[in-house]
């Protein structure tokens, strides 16, 4: 099998799923895994110029060569990354121009929540985590291989594994106006495709030898997985709905990890990865345990994902005893009405009592995150960001230990992009020329040079708002930008607007059709073929409950009855 | 002051290794072979580490120097195959010792490099390279913190040697000065783009062969 990220080593070798799939694949008997990364444009030049298909790392074999071509897609901006990869490796884009079983061209990872874009090109997707399905299928391929199976008696047989997703075993309808008529499944195939989760999350494989690059890498240290999902509900947020139920590793087993790791990996930098640390039931004690291991080892510990209160800041302290790098918050708008209607628990007397905590601490920076074009935004609340940031600066004007060093307050905004399954997947995404008002609005009422803000651009937050809700019709899209040089979009250095419209152009296709519209209640989505667990019905109330500017309160307070719960054998309790 | 001191060499796949990221890997393989470095007191602490020359990416070498201190004292007798064991591939050390000189004493390395002609060996290219680099000057353009600079090549060559591999492949074998100036190889070959462009090869591959001191005796 070859694993294929499709974005540089450096990005792909960052990336837990990645060596949790290439150890369990590893790991079984008669199964031999290898990676593949794409290469960077200077790097593709040489290759197609002296004619090298891409290769799979370990052994160099053209990845033609492999029985499953398996790709990683992460973020829908490295579609354009995956035709690419197949084209280099001189592998049919379509998935009907690929009639024999071998290569099987499969995908997974959280865009495979909406798989419909690549719907043309991938043979089947794995819907949610793949630690025990993977296993599943490549025994399932196994067996076929074997016994000579035609590609689509394979596929036939692949689609009832739960959470396998076969786009050539569905119709899919389409109405006048454009919106879906019907999916139908073909073969007893399933609808919707419900995900697939690691249940026991204390027994899935954590891999502590791994793979030490010799270059380095962007998250180049040991990184702790501690717990699946979330139990906040930030409404905006496709992962903590998409990764429910819950699911932690005791502290204990953590801290067996953490000492195993490092010391298999030589690794002097150790981070806790999850979508909140701080809802971490037992991060006092872990994190005792673990400074208790890496003081005296000289390696250092950092916590990403922290919430803005003062447990927090406490933390920070003993974590960072010597170095105090910059504080980072997302409390993702500004004013408490439009954070109401997120769902994001977070007040400004949190926020600014944490910084005031900081700063008495001797932090001296930091970065607050917002998102400009969320659901019911007004000027008043664009505005709000700059009198919040503004009220972190008199904070540290009023609190700072030591203000010779000056202070660093950096305000970034992002463009909102709707996702599917969450519930704001009905909403439309705000225009570009009108994100780029707010940016100036916000821009104009930041007043202080010890602000700084930066903004993103539009343009890739519109494909990326097209894509993520797109339906199969964008195939053509993707295989046209493709064959006119479209890779690696992700990177400003290769992402080209121009490129993209004119093949929304050419193929007559309205991409406000799906970045911009207002989705009807009961409309069918391009992704109710796949199902997160969690109901459309409650998605609708949350969905209500943002526009009446209603908190739904977080897992632990009280169940809100998602859905998610199902996934539990016996539809058991979450571990919220 | 004694020092610990490693002789290792870099070279297959592992010469791609650039200099910062070998900096880490060693790091990573001292962890990883049991062997607490000693950090440094202060405000950042850091491994105590130092390479002696750095080696550019796509150079192969059999001689590379590496200083270290253990947070605990003596040396262990099996730090070689310790390392060896947590290092990549590529990467091998061949020598673990203590040494009280320092990298400053080092004055020459020699150099072997493989000129690769495409179309075959240029005509009397032997006898004209011997003649170009036997000139008084040969001036090359070189980027230091000031900016761009002439630079007078020649005296750095303190010897050197050619004899041909094959019908497209020439072995230049040369004595260059290590430090106060450096002269990095490959300026050696863009001074022929630039004076003798028939000369230049289509591809140099270097090898670093030796460390030499002042008097021409090998650097430990």
């Amino acid at each position: 099998m070859a694993l294929c990220f499709p974005d540089t080593y450096e990005i792909g070798m960052s990336n837990i799923g990645l060596r949790i799939l290439y150890s369990i694949a590893n790991e079984m008997p008669g199964v031999w895994c290898e990676r593949v990364f794409a290469p960077w444009g200077d790097m593709e030049e040489e290759m197609r110029r002296a004619g090298i298909p891409l290769y799979a790392l370990e052994s160099g074999d053209p990845v033609s060569m492999f029985d499953i071509i398996a790709f990683s897609l992460g973020y829908e901006m490295a579609y354009t990354s995956v035709l690419n990869m197949l084209d280099l490796a001189g592998v049919p884009l379509r998935a009907a121009d690929r009639t024999a079983l071998t290569p099987l061209v499969i995908a997974g990872g959280t865009c495979a929540y909406n798989p419909e874009p690549m719907a043309d090109f991938i043979d089947l997707f794995i819907v949610g985590e793949g630690e025990e399905v993977n296993s599943e299928l490549i025994a399932v391929y196994t067996e076929a291989r074997d016994k000579g199976l035609s590609k689509e008696e394979f596929l036939r047989r692949a689609a009832q594994i739960p959470g396998i997703y076969v786009p050539s075993l569905y119709t899919v309808s389409y109405k006048e106006d454009g919106t879906i008529a019907s999916i139908s499944p073909w073969d007893g195939a399933p609808y919707p495709v419900l995900k697939r989760i690691a249940e026991d999350f204390e027994k899935a494989p954590y891999p502590v030898q791994t793979i030490i690059p010799s270059t380095e890498i962007v998250h180049d240290r040991t990184a702790l997985e501690l717990f699946r999902g979330c139990m906040r509900g930030c409404r905006f947020c496709q992962a903590g709905f998409a990764y429910r139920p819950v699911r932690a590793r005791s502290a204990q087993l953590l801290t067996q990890q953490a000492k195993e790791a490092l010391e298999f990996s030589g690794y002097d930098e150790m981070t806790l990865a999850s979508l909140s640390t701080s809802d971490y039931r037992q991060l006092g004690p872990l994190c005792d345990a673990l400074l208790e291991y890496c003081t005296p080892r000289k390696v250092s510990l950092s916590l990403p994902s922290l919430r803005a209160d003062n447990f927090s800041v406490e933390l920070m302290e003993k974590v960072q005893a010597v170095r105090k790098t910059g504080l980072t918050f997302a409390p993702e708008a500004g004013s408490q009405r439009l954070r109401d209607v997120i769902n994001k628990n977070v007040t400004e007397e949190d926020l600014i009592e944490t910084c005031k905590i900081a700063f008495e601490g001797g932090w001296s920076a930091v970065k607050l995150y917002f998102m400009l074009g969320l659901p019911t935004e007004t000027d008043e609340d664009v505005l709000a960001i700059a009198e919040l940031s503004e009220k972190v600066l008199q904070t540290w004007k009023k609190h700072a230990k030591n203000k010779s060093r000056g202070v660093r307050i950096t305000v970034s905004t992002s463009c909102f992009v709707p996702k599917p399954h969450t519930p704001f997947q009905w909403a439309s995404q705000v225009p570009m020329e009108e994100y780029r008002r707010r940016v100036e609005l916000l821009r104009g009422a930041i007043k202080s040079r010890a602000i700084t803000y930066n903004w993103h651009h539009p343009e890739t937050s519109y494909i990326e708002a097209v894509l993520s809700r797109g339906d199969r019709r964008l195939g053509a899209v993707l295989e046209r930008v493709q064959k006119n040089g479209a890779k690696l979009d992700a990177w400003e250095e290769y992402f080209s607007f121009d490129r993209w419209m004119e093949a929304f152009s050419a193929l007559d296709i309205d991409p406000d059709f799906y970045a911009g519209r207002k989705r009807d209640e009961n409309e069918i989505f391009p992704w109710s073929v796949t199902s997160v667990g969690v109901t459309h019905a409650f998605f609708r109330k949350e969905w209500e409950a943002a526009h009446q500017g209603v908190i739904s309160p977080d897992c632990r307070v009280s169940c809100t009855g998602c859905g998610a719960a199902s996934l539990l054998k016996g539809g058991g309790r979450c571990d919220e | 002051m004694s020092k610990h001191r490693l002789l290792f060499a870099k070279t297959g796949r592992a010469i791609y290794i650039s200099h910062l990221d070998l900096m880490r890997t060693f790091q990573r393989a001292f962890l990883r072979a049991g062997l607490h470095l000693r950090h440094s007191e202060g405000f950042n602490p850091h491994p105590i580490m130092a390479f002696a020359l750095p080696l550019s990416v796509g150079t192969t070498s059999v001689c590379e120097l590496l200083d270290f201190d253990l947070l605990s004292e003596p040396m262990p007798e099996d730090v070689v195959s310790r390392l060896n064991a947590a290092l990549p591939e590529g990467v091998s050390v061949l020598q673990a010792y203590d040494s009280s000189r320092k990298f400053a004493e080092i004055k020459w390395v020699c150099v072997s490099a493989r000129l690769e002609y495409d179309k075959g060996l240029p005509k009397d290219v032997m006898a004209r390279l011997r003649a170009f680099f036997a000139r008084e000057e040969v001036i090359v353009p070189k980027k230091t913190k000031k900016g761009m600079t002439d630079f007078n090549i020649t005296p750095c060559i303190g010897a050197f040697d050619i004899r041909s591999q094959s019908d497209c492949e020439l072995i230049f074998e040369a004595r260059l000065s290590a430090q106060n100036p450096t002269l990095n190889p490959a300026l050696l070959i863009q001074a022929l783009e630039i004076h003798e462009s028939e000369l230049a090869p289509d591809f140099a591959a270097f090898t670093r062969l030796e460390l030499l001191d002042v008097e021409l005796q090998t650097f430990r």
